[in-house]
């Protein structure tokens, strides 16, 4: 599904490099996670795959399903079939939710060379994933994110990667400022979107949200790299002990 | 020469070739009244403090610059609005392209047909309010046109209008040079919404005069759009009564130059004043909005909201004052202006004013000028949604607090769809 080579990456503004060789194979139907200390660089590695600015690509390729990604604009690459629940969803005054997200499923759909979703279909399509998410109408009539709490705008997030379908779903810290309710919540609903042409990467700093969204595949990252993949095993690893061995276990190597 | 005596002899000269209009008793002391209103300020000049940000000159010298006309094939706006139509053409009113003016709970009579009589309920407000607003400061085009105004309608309104009243100003002339006036008398508790819309004329002086009685409501659309090349100075001049309402909302998209002013004084208690703008401009396009509110009663409301889109050099003017005098105690004014920069050419000038003699109020004002938020852009895009599209989308965001503003969801659609229009024609 995802594959990633060798990829270095740095600040334009800094000239600081953060991505120092990242190497990773996602394969299709499966769930990867990376954890790792602050700074080593997994935002930026959301960042850097869905195409925003700022970064400079120096070495590496990154493809989806084959298809070199790093090239394309952030839209083809959602219409490529990427998606990324960001950890900060940003807040759009007066941009209706509802508007937006319909915009958004033409706007891939047209892409794709498929015909738009009518108003009738949309909506139904819309409410009942809503529902199951506990999103009220309310929410999806008020501007992007505006006035949502922190949970409602991670719900808000997922309730986005169940309507546009994607292949490859990234989720930046995701459970980052929800409560254990909450958490379930947002979990049962990216559980539900698993399949076998479905993969996600989930980046996260707590063993927490792998409890309910069960990786196949555990990596750590740090300064810039991938140092160890292992099982969800690994997470429970960290959990324990910090990132303290793991680091010098890196560092003898 | 003296700046007094050469802005005198700039004004005798814009006159020169003009006569007053001919009419009955009432229209012609009016009429004679503005014009020595005019004489005594003399018509704007390039160094006048409240011209500082628009040059006057092709709105006050003799002939109108030429304004070529727009070819659209585009339906125009209020389209699909059940309303009764007044058209004008190039300022000249005309029957076979209006409705038959009658309404239920409604006078409407031309101007020229009315100024004919002695006697006319329009002269206690023709002319009046005008002078009324000529304080603190100078609107000489204002009283230029209650002088030379050739028509117009004078609209009074007893109850509920049925539907809106809709001014539509066609141009076919490149050179023509329109004045009309109008005034509207709502009665207490009546209720009218009254729609403009059109480019008019190469150059178009209007004056409105609005008479709010106590509990009454009036609602204002105003779209000015299409040609380029064309330049407008307006008036608005309401007056307020207890408990009454006026809410005005303009779109102005395109026009080489445009100065709207609104002088909105609320004498009766409990008044709610909104006043909005929305403008999009793309090089050639100067668009000032000057705003004076005035406060002299208890716990009125005034809002003003306006938002500018500037790109290719287009400038954008903000003149804005609240007014609030002695006793005019739990006044709630507030007034926001912000302009939306598209790129490094163009300019938003803003002089936001607070006057206040009273002690318990609570007044704010705010201005900014900004570009696209890059962060709000990348959430799109990454959402699958063109840049083009997505820049559209996060423009209508910028512009939804001033067109919030229209209460009636079928008119804010006619507007919105006039914002999707003009962005859609535009590349990215």
């Amino acid at each position: 599904m995802l594959e990633i080579k060798n990829l270095h990456v740095k600040l334009e503004a800094e000239d600081k490099a953060i991505l120092k060789g990242v190497d990773l194979v996602i394969e299709p139907g499966t769930v990867h996670a990376i954890m790792g200390p602050n700074g080593s660089g997994k935002s930026t590695l959301s960042y850097v795959l869905s195409g925003r600015d700022g970064y400079a690509v120096t070495d590496g390729s990154a493809t989806l399903e084959g298809e070199e990604i790093l090239d394309m604009e952030p839209e083809e690459r959602a219409a490529a079939g990427l998606f990324l629940a960001f950890q900060y969803p940003v807040e759009i005054p007066g941009v209706g939710n509802m508007t937006f997200l319909r915009t958004a499923v033409n706007a891939q759909r047209k892409a794709r060379g498929q015909e738009e979703m009518s108003a009738a279909d949309f909506l139904k399509v819309i409410r009942e994933k809503a529902k199951t998410l506990q999103i009220d109408a309310d929410m999806l009539k008020r501007p992007v994110n505006v006035g949502f709490s922190g949970g409602e705008k991670k719900r808000n997030e997922i309730l986005q990667m169940a309507m546009l379908e994607p292949k490859m779903c990234i989720l930046d810290e995701t459970d980052s400022g929800l409560d254990v309710d909450a958490m379930k919540l947002v979990s049962d609903g990216v559980n539900a979107l698993r399949d076998a042409g479905r993969s996600f990467l989930v980046i996260t700093h707590y063993q927490r949200l792998l409890d309910h969204i069960k990786p196949d595949v555990v990596h750590i990252m740090a300064d810039g790299r991938i140092i160890k993949s292992g099982g969800p095993e690994l997470a429970l690893e960290v959990e324990q002990n910090g990132y303290a061995d793991l680091l010098a276990e890196a560092e003898a190597v | 020469m003296a700046r007094a005596e050469l802005k005198q002899e700039a004004t005798e000269a814009r006159i020169a070739t003009l006569d007053l209009p001919a009419g009955g008793k009432w229209a012609t002391s009016v009429r004679t009244d503005a014009l020595a209103r005019l004489r005594a300020m003399g018509l704007p000049a390039r160094r006048d403090e409240y011209w500082r940000y628009t040059r006057p000159e092709t709105l006050t010298q003799a002939e109108a610059p030429a304004a070529a006309l727009f070819d659209s094939k585009e339906p125009q706006v209020f389209e699909s609005v059940d309303r009764l139509r007044v058209v004008f053409v190039d300022g000249v009113f005309d029957p076979a392209a209006s409705d038959d003016l009658t309404l239920a709970g409604v006078e409407i009579e031309r101007l020229e047909t009315a100024a004919k009589a002695d006697i006319h309920w329009a002269k206690d407000l023709y002319g009046v309010l005008e002078a009324r607003g000529q304080k603190p400061v100078d609107r000489p085009l204002a009283a230029f046109n209650s002088a030379y105004a050739t028509d117009g309608v004078l609209i009074r309104v007893t109850g509920a209008a049925s539907k809106p009243i809709s001014l539509i100003y066609t141009h076919k002339s490149e050179t023509s040079d329109a004045i009309l006036h109008h005034v509207v008398k709502l009665e207490k508790g009546a209720e009218l919404t009254l729609l403009e819309n059109g480019p008019a004329a190469a150059r178009f002086n209007k004056v409105l005069e609005v008479e709010v009685a106590d509990g009454a409501r009036f609602h204002h659309i105003r779209a000015q759009g299409r040609d380029h090349e064309r330049r407008a100075a307006t008036h608005i001049f309401a007056r307020l009564g207890a408990e009454s309402q006026f809410k005005s909302f303009t779109l102005t998209v395109n026009g080489v130059l445009t100065r709207n002013e609104a002088v909105i004084e609320m004498t009766g208690d409990d008044a709610v004043a909104h006043i909005a703008g929305a403008a999009m401009g793309d090089g050639a396009f100067h668009h000032d909005d000057t705003v004076f509110v005035t406060h002299d009663a208890l716990r009125c409301e005034s809002r003003q909201v306006f938002k500018k889109v500037l790109r290719n050099g287009a400038v954008g003017v903000f003149q804005g004052k609240i007014l609030v005098k002695e006793g005019a105690q739990k006044t709630d004014g507030y007034q926001i202006s912000q302009s939306l920069l598209l790129d490094g050419d163009s300019q938003f000038l803003a002089k936001p004013e607070l006057e206040i003699y009273a002690d318990d109020v609570a007044c704010s004002h705010g201005s900014t000028s900004g570009a696209i938020d890059m962060d709000a852009l990348y959430y799109l895009r990454s959402r699958g949604v063109p840049k083009k599209e997505a820049t559209d989308l996060l423009v209508l965001s910028f512009l939804a607090e001033a067109v919030e503003e229209i209460e009636d969801e079928g008119l804010r659609d006619e507007i919105v769809s006039r914002l999707t229009g003009w962005l859609a024609r535009r590349g990215g």
